[in-house]
This record gives C-alpha cells, sequence and structure tokens, in this order.
C-alpha cells in the first residue's frame, strides 16, 4: 500500500541519527521560547534562519518545524502559570489554566495541556499523512465570503467566553473590533487612527496588546494585593490528573482535536479559531459549564488539544500549495526557498523523502514533547513559588525582550506598557479581555473579507446567501443569536454566569 | 631643533600609518543589513542570501535585520537615522523608488538620503490567470477584458506592493480601468487565485513559478525585456501583444548619506564578487531571478536606475490617484 510506502519513507528519513537530533534540538528549543513569555516562534526561526543554511533541507525543517509546534507547548506554561500569554492561542489557556494555577492545581493543568497537546497532535500527523492533498483542494472553496460568515460565528462565540455581564462582554467585543481597524486600510492604504506614528500603520501587534491586557495587567493587580500569592504554595496539591480529571478530560480533548484539525487548514486565522472555538463549545456542552472560567480542567483540555492539531494541520497548506496560512508557514518557505526548494504543488511528487520525513518527525517531535515536558511539569509549578518581588521583574523583563523582537522597536514596548494600564483598568471595571482579544483578532480579517466579497459580488449582499458554505454558517449564526435571546435562555445564563 | 623635526615627522607618520591602519580595518565588526520586509518573503531571501555571500567576499560577518512595516518606508527611514560608517546597510526592492509618490508624508528623501552601493538583481514578473480562465494567450485576455470589463478581477498583494504596480502599468497600458482586489501579501492572493475566486494577477515568479510548472494557473507572459532561463516557453509581455511592458522587481543596496567613498567602493566591490558566486546565481534562478551584470553592481548604475524608476512610476501612481498613506 502507497501510504505504508510513504510513512516508510519517511521514518527512514526522520529516524535517521542526524535527524533525531535536530528533531530534539528543534522541540527542545521550542519549548524554552514557548516558555519565554513574548518571544514566540516566528523570532526564533527568523533569528535561526542563518544557522539552517548549512543544514541539509530536510533536518533544517524538521528543526524548524520542532521550533513552531515545541512554542505551542511551552506557550500554554507561561498562560498557565504566571497569566502571560505569549500567542494568541494561548490567551484561552489563561484563563481557566491560571485559576486551577491559582487553586494549586498548576501541575495537573501543565499535565493536561502536555498530555491533550501529544494527542491531538498524533492524530493530526495522522491526518496530514493520509489527507493532505484533498484537505488543501477543499480549503481553496473556502472564498472571501465563506471566510466572512465563519468570522461572524466566531465573533459570536466570543461572547460565550465571558464571565460576567453580556453587556460587558458585548462592549468589549465592539472595543477589540475598533482597534483592530488601527492601520492601513487594506483597499486604499488611508491611515486609520495612527495619530500619523509610523509604527502603527500597519496596526497594532496581537502579541502587544495580549501581554499588556492579560500580563502586565496581572502584575500589576498581584503587586496591588501583596499577601495574595504565596498562600499559593502551601496548596500545591498533586502533579498528576486524578482518575477523575482523567474522565473530565477524553470528551474535551477528542472534541478539541477534531475542531482544531478541522480549523487549521484553512489559511490566516485556522489554529488562533481552533482554540477560541473549542473552548466556546467546551463551555456550552459541558457538565461543568459552571466551573468555566474558575479553573475547569475541560477549559485547559479543550482549546490545549485544539491548539496543537491546529498547528499541525497548518502545514497542509503549506507542503501542499507552497501557500502560508500564518507567519511561521511564510518563514519556512523563506527556509526552503534559500534551500534551493521551490514551496508548491510538486514537492510531494519531487521531494517525497522531504515531505513524508516532515511529518513523521512531527510525530516523533511530540513524543519527545511528552518525555520532556512531563517529568519538568514539578519544576515549572516551583516556579509559582519563587517570592512574587524576584518573579515579577522577570516576567516584565521577558515581556519587553519579547515584544522587542517582534519589530525591533522600542515602541511596541511602549504600547504594551500602555496596555498594561488599559488593562488594570478593564480588571477594576470587571471587564473580561479574552472577548476583546478575539475580536480584535477578528474583526479585520472580517472587514477584510466582507470588503472583498463585496468587491467581487459589485456590492451585492446576496453573495453571503447564494454560496451554500456561507450560507450555513450564517443561519448557525442566526440560530445562535436566537436561541440566545430567548427569555428564559438568559435567565438561565445570567443566574449561571453572574458571580 | 632637528630634534624636534624628527619628533613631528615620527608622529606625523605614526598618525598617517594609524589612519591607514583604521582604513584597511573596515570591516572590523558585524555588518548589519536592514531589510524593511518580514522574515522568509522574497525579499528577505534576496537579501540573505546577498549578505551572506558578500559577508565571504569581505571577510565579515553580515546580519539581516528585519525592520518591517508601512511598505518599507520605516525600515528606510531607520537607514537614515544610522551611522554613515559602512556597518549599517540597506537592501529595499523597487518599491524604494515608489514610495516617494505613494506617501505623501516620508521623513526622508529617497534619493539624498541615501548613498547607493549598487543593484542587485532583476527580478520577473508574470502575468497569471485561474486555470479555467477563458483567454489561451494574451491577445485573447486582452479581448476578453475589453469585452467583459466590468466582469473581471484583478487580483494584487496590496497598496503599493509589486503586483500593484504592475497590475497599474496594465491598467494604463490597455487604457481601461478594472474592479482590482487587494490582499494583504501574495500568499493569500495567489490562494484566491487557485480557488478560482478572482481572475488574473500579475506577480513575481518567485510565487508563481511551481504553480505555473504544476498547471494550477495559466501563464500568459513574463514582464522582463527578455524570456527568463527558468521558463523559456513563456513570451515576454511585448511578444505577446503589450509593447514595452516591462516591470522588473529589483533588488539594491544602500548605505546610509556621508559613508566614506572608499567604503562604498570596497562594498560594491565585495558585491560584484557576490553576484559572481555559482551558488547564489543558482539560487536566484531558483527564485526566477537573476544578478545584475557587474557593471550595474555599481554607485552610479545604481543612482541612474533609482532615478528613472522615481520617473517612470511616479506619473503612473499619481494618474491612478493612489495613495499609500
Amino acid at each position: 500500500m502507497e501510504f505504508f510506502d510513504n510513512i516508510g519513507l519517511g521514518f527512514s528519513v526522520a529516524l535517521s541519527l542526524v535527524n533525531l537530533l535536530y528533531c530534539l534540538a528543534g522541540v527542545f528549543l521550542g519549548t524554552l521560547i514557548g516558555v519565554l513569555p513574548g518571544l514566540g516562534p516566528t523570532a526564533t526561526i527568523a533569528m535561526l534562519l542563518p544557522v539552517t543554511f548549512t543544514l541539509p533541507p530536510v533536518s533544517a525543517l524538521i528543526m524548524l518545524s520542532g521550533i513552531y509546534y515545541g512554542s505551542q507547548y511551552g506557550g500554554s506554561t507561561t498562560s498557565i502559570l504566571v497569566n502571560v500569554p505569549g500567542e494568541a492561542a494561548s490567551v484561552v489557556t489563561a484563563l481557566d489554566g491560571y485559576q486551577m494555577a491559582l487553586k494549586g492545581r498548576a501541575g495537573v493543568a501543565l499535565a493536561t495541556s502536555a498530555i491533550g497537546s501529544f494527542f491531538a497532535g498524533t492524530v493530526a500527523t495522522v491526518v496530514l499523512a493520509l489527507f493532505a492533498p484533498p484537505l488543501a483542494e477543499i480549503a481553496l472553496k473556502f472564498g472571501p465570503a465563506e471566510f466572512f460568515s465563519l468570522m461572524v460565528l466566531g465573533l459570536l462565540a466570543s461572547l460565550v467566553l465571558a464571565r460576567g455581564s453580556l453587556l460587558h462582554a458585548t462592549g468589549m467585543v465592539v472595543l477589540g473590533l475598533l482597534l483592530g481597524l488601527v492601520g492601513a486600510d487594506v483597499n486604499t492604504g488611508t491611515q486609520r487612527y495612527t495619530f500619523e506614528i509610523p509604527q502603527m500603520a500597519d496596526g497594532i501587534g496581537f502579541v502587544v496588546v495580549a501581554m499588556g491586557m492579560f500580563g502586565l495587567a496581572e502584575v500589576v493587580r498581584n503587586l496591588e494585593n501583596e499577601n495574595d500569592r504565596p498562600t499559593i504554595v502551601s496548596k500545591i496539591t498533586s502533579l498528576m490528573p486524578t482518575k477523575e480529571d482523567w474522565k473530565r478530560i477524553v470528551g474535551p480533548i477528542l472534541r478539541g482535536t477534531a475542531i482544531g484539525s478541522a480549523l487549521g487548514i484553512l489559511p490566516g486565522s485556522g489554529s488562533i479559531l481552533g482554540s477560541f472555538a473549542a473552548y466556546a463549545i467546551e463551555k456550552k456542552v459541558s457538565k461543568n459549564s459552571a466551573e468555566f472560567g474558575k479553573g475547569a480542567i475541560e477549559g485547559v483540555a479543550a482549546p490545549e488539544s485544539a491548539n496543537n492539531a491546529g498547528a499541525q494541520t497548518s502545514f497542509i497548506p503549506m507542503l501542499t500549495l507552497g501557500i502560508p496560512s500564518n507567519p511561521v508557514m511564510a518563514l519556512m518557505i523563506g527556509a526552503m526557498v534559500i534551500q534551493g526548494i521551490q514551496p508548491g504543488p510538486s514537492v510531494i511528487t519531487e521531494q517525497p523523502a522531504l515531505f513524508w520525513g516532515i511529518i513523521v518527525s512531527m510525530w516523533i517531535g511530540n513524543l519527545f514533547l511528552v518525555i520532556l515536558n512531563l517529568p519538568m511539569v514539578g519544576m515549572w509549578v516551583k516556579i509559582v513559588s519563587v517570592p512574587y518581588q524576584y518573579l515579577f521583574p522577570a516576567i516584565l523583563v521577558f515581556c519587553g525582550i519579547g515584544v522587542f523582537s517582534l519589530n525591533n522597536t522600542e515602541f511596541d514596548v511602549y504600547l504594551m506598557a500602555l496596555f498594561g494600564v488599559v488593562g488594570y483598568l478593564f480588571v477594576k471595571l470587571d471587564c473580561e479581555p479574552a472577548p476583546m482579544l478575539l475580536a480584535f483578532i477578528l474583526g479585520p480579517m472580517m472587514e477584510e473579507y466582507l470588503r472583498r466579497a463585496l468587491l467581487l459580488s459589485r456590492g451585492n449582499p446576496m453573495i453571503f446567501i447564494e454560496r451554500p458554505i456561507s450560507a450555513t454558517m450564517l443561519g448557525l449564526a442566526a440560530l445562535a443569536i436566537i436561541v440566545a435571546s430567548l427569555p428564559t435562555f438568559y435567565k438561565k445564563r445570567e443566574e449561571t454566569f453572574r458571580e | 631643533m632637528i630634534h624636534r623635526i624628527m619628533r613631528s615627522v615620527v608622529c606625523a607618520l605614526a598618525l598617517l600609518a594609524a589612519l591607514q591602519a583604521h582604513a584597511q580595518q573596515y570591516p572590523a565588526k558585524v555588518i548589519t543589513i536592514i531589510v524593511p520586509f518580514a522574515a522568509g518573503g522574497p525579499s528577505d531571501t534576496i537579501a540573505r542570501l546577498t549578505a551572506q555571500t558578500m559577508g565571504t567576499a569581505l571577510k565579515a560577518t553580515m546580519i539581516v535585520e528585519n525592520v518591517p512595516g508601512a511598505g518599507g518606508t520605516i525600515g528606510a527611514a531607520r537607514l537614515t537615522q544610522a551611522k554613515p560608517d559602512g556597518y549599517t546597510l540597506f537592501i529595499h526592492h523597487i518599491g524604494h523608488a515608489t514610495a516617494p509618490a505613494l506617501y505623501r508624508k516620508l521623513s526622508y528623501d529617497a534619493m539624498r538620503d541615501f548613498d547607493p552601493v549598487g543593484l542587485i538583481n532583476d527580478g520577473a514578473m508574470t502575468f497569471v490567470a485561474r486555470k479555467d480562465f477563458p483567454a489561451k494567450d494574451l491577445k485573447e485576455l486582452l479581448a476578453y477584458v475589453a469585452a467583459n470589463k466590468d466582469k473581471v478581477n484583478m487580483a494584487n498583494a496590496g497598496v503599493g506592493s509589486a503586483s500593484h504596480l504592475c497590475g497599474m502599468l496594465f491598467m494604463s497600458a490597455i487604457k481601461t480601468d478594472l474592479t482590482t482586489i487587494p490582499y494583504k501579501g501574495t500568499g493569500p492572493a495567489m490562494n484566491d487565485l487557485l480557488g478560482g475566486q478572482v481572475d488574473f494577477m500579475c506577480d513575481q515568479t518567485t510565487n508563481t513559478t511551481s504553480h505555473i510548472k504544476a498547471g494550477k494557473v495559466k501563464v500568459y507572459g513574463v514582464t522582463t525585456a527578455k524570456r527568463i532561463g527558468s521558463m523559456p516557453e513563456v513570451p515576454t509581455m511585448s511578444e505577446a501583444g503589450l509593447p514595452n511592458f516591462t516591470v522588473t522587481v529589483w533588488h539594491a543596496l544602500y548605505a546610509p548619506k556621508g559613508t566614506p567613498k572608499a567604503i562604498v567602493d570596497q562594498l560594491s566591490k565585495a558585491l560584484q564578487e557576490a553576484l559572481k558566486d555559482p551558488t547564489l546565481k543558482q539560487r536566484f534562478a531558483d527564485l526566477g531571478s537573476e544578478p545584475v551584470a557587474q557593471d550595474r553592481a555599481t554607485p552610479e548604475a545604481l543612482r541612474v536606475q533609482l532615478k528613472s524608476e522615481i520617473d517612470k512610476w511616479g506619473p503612473i501612481i499619481k494618474a491612478a490617484g493612489v495613495f499609500a498613506d
């Protein structure tokens, strides 16, 4: 059978000693940079590009991929331990993961994240190996109209993320949309809300907002309350999930993997939407939905699985079409070009050893990550017990370095500080930053797709209803609104989520 | 007295020797090349290959610093603030020549504030359409566009991008305004072209070659004056039916204004050396591009090129009424 031949070829490439070492180096480095808040895979891969010039192409790409999905593992660590999401997908993990840490269950949260990620990574690798080319073709059927409708659905889901009142959540969503408008208009190049600052011409960076609103705001809030943190130490219970925990995470991991794998294939926002969607759906279907936002283990398991599955399936458009679905994939394409490989549909046929070698190495890499991360859980948890007066300057420094490394400009650091102040005010006003961040990510894309769809239809809005996939998603969105506005449901929601 | 004269002579000689040593010392430390685009893109790849090969020629380490944003003008502005000591350089593409027309509030002058070092390459663009587009060659495409000018959609990679420039030139050549669909970068634009959401676009060979070879898009012509080595069967746009339609995405190396001439010359020599390197030539060819001839990797040639491109694109951009700020 061809499939087994291909996988066999992949194993023969990925299991060579050299490639195993580069895979290990990649995932180790990835975990490390994932743990350091702000220093993301994009900056790291960009810095390492020159190093890869001298390596054989397969080894170079195996290592770079390892950095990428390794950082997805590591990224959740800071979200859980210190409430600093270094990348978009970890924002959701911070919601319940950090609450778990505050309750002394940081070890369980970290272990859950590692287990969920490993399972999702394994499944996504199989999906990638079996269906990569046909899936890429399906993703191409997603035109501007379909994407717009998907984003509408995603935005509605963001309201579910909120713990407090619906009014506050809606307000934050609108604020997120407005922040997303900052920068040059994609169609005309007109500057919007940039105050003639050239660094704002391309909009505000996600990491800048996320680290300000989550990380810095949390630091300020903790410092306000000096005796808050040390009490956690005494409460650390077990490091590994209990039998009861296992029962609770199986479902979320399965659902998260499915959602993450599916959305990861779509270019642009795939893996981000995946973790948000997985969380939102889990909150709806879970028996324990009242616990969400207060340290529900499902709220860690689902998005972490979705996030890792999405990271893996986002390789599909890159490997099969040569189209980057996110900045990291763009860098991988750059690395291939420098190695003399022309990314595109021909890679599978012309470079089978490369294609299958990378896919199999992802599974091996995921195995490395579990072996690497589970024993380290105990060590990471100790970080929480470091006296806060030593911990918080370190958080600030790493946030500063991470944000600076994005565009090599100090402007972003000042902007992050500003968002830290804003974030603190919102904590005081009882407004959740999570819905705002999702709207901030989705808003600009939604606008882009809306305007592109209308350009293509020459201004006829029927395009959103005439196309079946788009119509289905808008239908679901309408249904969600109707259900949400039913009086009984509304009352129930108020009861459930009002503290 | 003689003693004193001797002493001054010795002093002067020592000083001269020190100066000499100092001049010979360049490059004594790491040279940073500012690239005004994100890492991984085609321009970044060109810059990194050039930096690596030039570094060998200069016996120095050259590193690339990506300063992306605002169509490359943030990186350009960064260079004008750098010390003109040859340790901070700048690689930009054709966008350096179009920025003065696209941006009304530039903090620098694209000609005056830069010391040209030399041209690097001429990148070809290709005119491509979705694979089921009815026209078989450029003549048929022109006829189809003339008959369906309200229906066709031309994609580009955003305001000021090379594909946008090529599209503007196309519309001005056929004297017809078409609906253009801007994207954020060539990746998403190519994605929609492959999916058949848009009809055609003009894009760099870097992005189109693999799709052309796999038969996923149709190709109508290359925008260079001569056919290109990687796709010799594809006619030039002039041959295919649009006379004098040439656009190249050329990259060039600049130093900050006031860099000592000796250093600029040394850099220009190293650039010429690098462009002769077979590996670099091969990698450029893989990208559908080729290094410029030796006599164009010089400050004079770049000065002439920059001036003539500013003069060429200024009126086209003004006529199209396009601004990026």
